[in-house]
């Protein structure tokens, strides 16, 4: 199903062809990172902090080098001093010095999982083996797990030279506070009539992609350094990982290998920089493969945060203020998501007076990531779920009263500016005249909940090669790894100006050698703006075949058009030419060609889901099924519907994990309880019914074929639309994630009036 | 260091020898003395499925079983589900229906999804997601997977025997 305002007669565009890359993927022949192996390989492991916080008081690795198979190890003694500054590498901003310290820790581990030392060694089990013969002496310091405990005065800090915009020269655990507001608050509550209060708290969670980070380094004696890795932005990994070893960006050379997820959290390094350090120790290429244990313990996931929402409508269903106060754990580094999750909070809405205030707060947790729609999970949570709560006062359906509040083509944004061209109430339509929402749920412990989520999508710096191969077929060549279908799309968009067919279009994800710099794969920008380089690359070889054809034709090129892969002599009668006819006759008319194109586009059109979700609740356990579950999203064009569907489905997927039973886990210690997928428990296909979807697409202006970034915002609604359903279930409103049984049979119980059971349950 | 051991197994239809330590898992054996790398590690526990093989017919988690146990038995990885060159209904269909992202899950779903279709050529959408639970997929939702399952098997009923047409 669905409802399209994009126009043009598109041949390849909006179909359904097999990826390019399929037969590789399901015979595995694909090699994503951890399956390169080079002659004289070395394995090296990593040694990580048992302790959250404490003082690195000695290191000693004499025992462990003598360890026969032992080739080299590494401390941070090997690294340069890394600048303390704040640098812009492609979505991020990063703090050289803080890169180095979680790389490898300086003088102070900040999280149970710090890195603290790597060894190169035979074989992974000895390198294992070597890691237990590394001592190290602690000082232990009290650990600083929540973002209360972290604000708190007097509170251990974490980082001494951190300073914040506010606080002068005074050391903190604050690395800043944003605030963002409009209007006047107070009169806006004052001509409220209906004012919702409610605090959340969410859990720390992980991207949990299925493929560990790993890295094979190869270091040459000319100094000149070769990083295979599995990333989502090659060139981000070259330039952070010259940051931490001090080389030239140009020494490195970084090639993508197929990349098993990454949802934001390939996004950086860990394993890249040691790898490099290994190999120069040892001359051998040294491959590095983190477990899941040092996944979840030590990579990037996303904050858990504390949030205070206050919101008033009048009672015609009008919202009029908005007060709001979020705290988001960094981890050890500055840096969380918190700015973006405050812009995106109540974004999808036209609110006349708010006020946001937003705290970066660092905490003795692994430093966080970015997560699909980085910061706005935890946000709509909380505001969707008081927007549920302020349209049941009101007595207007929940998907009616966003609709009379949603932002339209000229809405101001919350930065001011006013919206372009979007889809936010044709998602609302879509899902209001859906088969689920039309549907009756019927049955005990049954509840409906809608919400609905916004994610601004990212543009940055693409580049795109089109060749036109002797026998008139074509190859694309990006620098974007290709980490859900992206090589498909960028075929068809090719493919589509070509006048080809989609088979006879190879794209290729190229290494830093050997394509212009093109941003990390992230902010759902890859078929936005690589699409929009493989366009304008694909025009461009389009131009060069016109030139080549009028001097076949000996005309002028403006007496030649291109037109559904043909060219043709305007005018007399000379018969039409394929690609395929003039392509042997490139040597003769000037050379090869190849269509280049690099792209800074400007034009991004943000993204908007609404989704609904049936929930049954097993008011013994606390247990939560989701039945039926259906999203509506606005892909402003969906290059390859399906997909555009599985962003849909995934993104939803991970919303309904992180809304019922994904949490990291801390004891008093500070030591992280459940780091293996036993105990971090992301859906299986048993918890999950079909993921029913509706493509939006309502053109995004910015872009020539009106597409939008469609990777993110699905994981938006998910949270708050499951704990609206659960309140619809069984009367309780949730505020804290995960959802989990023992929660929310702890909340039913309350809700009953039963607090002697509820002390029991917990 | 632990001394190798010489185990003779059957791998995708050829019989085999190989040099393994006792501490190596099969999946290890796998990928990096064989470099068959197509079984996938996800998390060593059994928790996550990428690794699964059939074993004598069996889906096991190949990371939570010795290489030294392959000893005798008959072991089929992702590598061995086509038949010369020509893919299976399954693979097919996972193509077709986009029943994969990023892919680093796909082999092990391949695998459990045959050993399923094995047994029972006629699941239910329930029977399918049940025997797929040990197999964890983070891009898809599952909805494309369990799909093209439930297609592979209508089709391969429909041909009467797994027999993939030529594409
Ligand atoms: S690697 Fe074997 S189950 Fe995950
Ligand atoms: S396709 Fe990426 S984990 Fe399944």
């Amino acid at each position: 199903m669905a409802a399209s305002t994009t126009t043009g007669d598109f041949k390849v565009i909006g179909t359904r062809p097999i990826r390019p890359d399929g037969v590789d993927k399901v015979t595995g022949r694909a090699k994503f990172g951890a399956d390169y192996a080079f002659p004289g390989m070395l394995h090296g492991k990593v040694l990580r902090s048992p302790h959250a916080h404490a003082i690195i008081k000695s290191i000693k690795i004499d025992k462990a080098l003598k360890l026969p198979g032992v080739k080299a190890i590494v401390t941070s003694k090997d690294l340069p001093q890394a600048e303390n500054k704040l640098e812009q590498s492609g979505e991020l901003t990063v703090n050289p010095r803080h890169l180095s310290m979680n790389i490898l820790a300086h003088d102070k581990v900040l999280y149970d999982g710090h890195a603290i030392a790597a060894v190169a060694a035979t074989s992974p089990h000895i390198a294992e083996e070597a890691l237990r013969l590394i001592e190290v002496e602690y000082e232990v310091l009290p650990p600083v797990m929540t973002v209360d405990a972290a604000m708190r005065p007097g509170a251990p800090i974490l980082l001494k030279d951190l300073r914040n915009n506010e606080e002068g020269d005074k050391p903190t655990n604050v690395a800043q506070h944003f605030q963002f507001k409009r209007g006047d608050v107070a009169a806006g509550f004052k001509a409220a009539d209906y004012v919702i209060e409610r605090e959340f708290n969410t859990a720390m969670v992980h991207q949990g992609y299925i493929e560990p980070h790993n890295a094979v380094g190869i270091y040459n004696s000319d100094g000149q350094a070769t990083i295979y890795c599995s990333t989502q932005g090659a060139f981000d990994v070259r330039s952070l990982s010259a940051h931490v070893l001090g080389m030239p960006v140009g020494k490195i050379k970084v090639v993508p290998a197929e990349i098993g997820g990454g949802f934001g959290g390939k996004t950086t390094i860990y394993l890249e920089p040691l790898s490099v350090l290994l190999s120069k120790k040892t001359g051998a290429p040294v491959k590095l493969v983190m477990s899941r244990s040092e996944v979840l313990r030590a990579s990037g996931p996303t904050p858990g945060s504390k949030i205070k929402v206050k919101m008033g409508a009048t009672s015609d269903g009008k919202l009029v203020a908005a007060e709001i106060w979020m705290a988001y754990e960094a981890g050890a580094f500055p840096g969380s998501p918190v700015a973006a999750g405050a812009l995106c909070i109540i974004a999808p809405y036209t609110v006349e007076n708010f006020q946001i205030d937003a705290y970066d707060v660092v905490v003795n947790r692994p430093k966080t990531n970015a997560y699909r729609a980085p910061g706005t999970t935890q946000a709509a949570f909380a505001s969707e779920t008081v927007i549920d709560e302020l349209a049941e006062k009101c007595g207007i359906d929940p998907i009616d009263f966003r609709i009379n509040n949603g932002v339209k083509e000229g809405s101001p944004q919350i930065m001011g500016p006013p919206f372009k061209r979007i889809g936010f109430i044709q998602t609302c339509e879509a899902i209001k005249n859906s088969p689920h929402y039309k549907s009756k749920l019927t049955g005990k412990f049954r509840g409906r909940g809608v919400a609905s989520g916004f994610w601004f999508n990212a543009g940055m710096q693409s580049s795109a090669m089109v060749n036109i191969h002797t026998d008139g077929t074509a190859s694309v060549v990006t620098g974007s790894p290709d980490i859900g279908g992206s090589r498909a799309s960028m075929a068809m968009i090719a493919a589509e100006v070509l006048g080809m067919p989609m088979t006879d279009v190879r794209p290729i994800t190229a290494d830093t050698d050997s394509i212009g710099h093109t941003d990390v794969t992230a902010g759902s920008r890859v078929t936005f703006a690589t699409g929009m380089a493989v366009y304008e690359a694909a025009k461009d070889a389009v131009r060069q075949l016109i030139e080549r054809a009028a001097k076949v034709w000996e005309k002028k090129p403006d007496e030649v058009e291109f037109r559904d892969g043909m060219l043709h002599a305007k005018g007399n009668g000379v018969p039409p030419m394929s690609i395929k006819q003039l392509a042997p006759r490139f040597p003769r008319t000037g050379g090869p060609i190849t269509g280049r194109a690099s792209v800074n586009p400007r034009g991004v059109g943000p993204g908007f889901a609404t989704t609904v979700v049936d929930v049954e609740v097993d008011p013994d356990t606390g247990k939560v099924q989701v039945l039926r579950c259906t999203i509506a999203q606005d892909a402003g064009k969906a290059i390859h519907p399906s997909y555009v569907e599985g962003q849909m489905q995934g993104g939803t997927a991970q919303g309904i994990g992180w809304a019922l039973n994904e949490e990291y886990f801390y004891d008093d210690k500070g030591t992280l309880r459940n780091s293996s997928f036993l105990d971090y428990r992301i859906p299986t296909c048993l918890d999950l019914p079909m993921i029913e979807t509706i493509i939006v697409e309502e053109a995004n202006p910015g872009h020539p074929l009106g597409v939008r970034g469609v990777g993110e915002v699905s994981i938006v609604p998910p949270v708050a639309a499951v704990a609206n359903a659960i309140y619809r279930a069984v009367g309780v409103r949730m505020t804290q994630t995960p959802m989990s049984p023992p929660r929310l049979l702890k909340a039913i119980l309350k809700h009953r009036g039963a607090a002697q059971h509820s002390a029991a349950a917990d | 260091m632990s001394k190798k051991t010489l185990v003779e197994a059957t791998i995708n239809g050829e019989t085999i020898e190989f040099l393994c330590e006792p501490r190596q898992s099969l999946l290890e054996a796998l990928r990096d003395v064989l470099e068959l790398t197509g079984s996938k590690e996800g998390c060593l526990t059994g928790d996550c499925g990428a690794c699964t093989v059939l074993v004598d017919g069996r889906a096991v988690c190949s990371c939570l079983m010795l290489g030294v146990e392959a000893q005798g038995k008959s072991i089929v990885t992702v590598e061995g589900l086509a038949t010369n060159g020509v893919l299976s209904v399954l693979q097919n269909k996972f193509l077709e229906h986009a029943a994969l992202q990023c892919g680093i899950c796909t082999p092990g779903f391949l695998i459990s999804a045959k050993s399923l279709l094995d047994r029972n050529p006629k699941p239910t959408e329930h029977e399918v997601r049940y025997a797929l639970a040990g197999n964890l997929c983070r891009c898809t939702g599952y909805d494309k997977i369990v799909k093209a399952v439930l297609d592979a098997a209508a089709d391969i009923r429909s041909q009467g025997e797994v027999k993939a047409a030529p594409r």
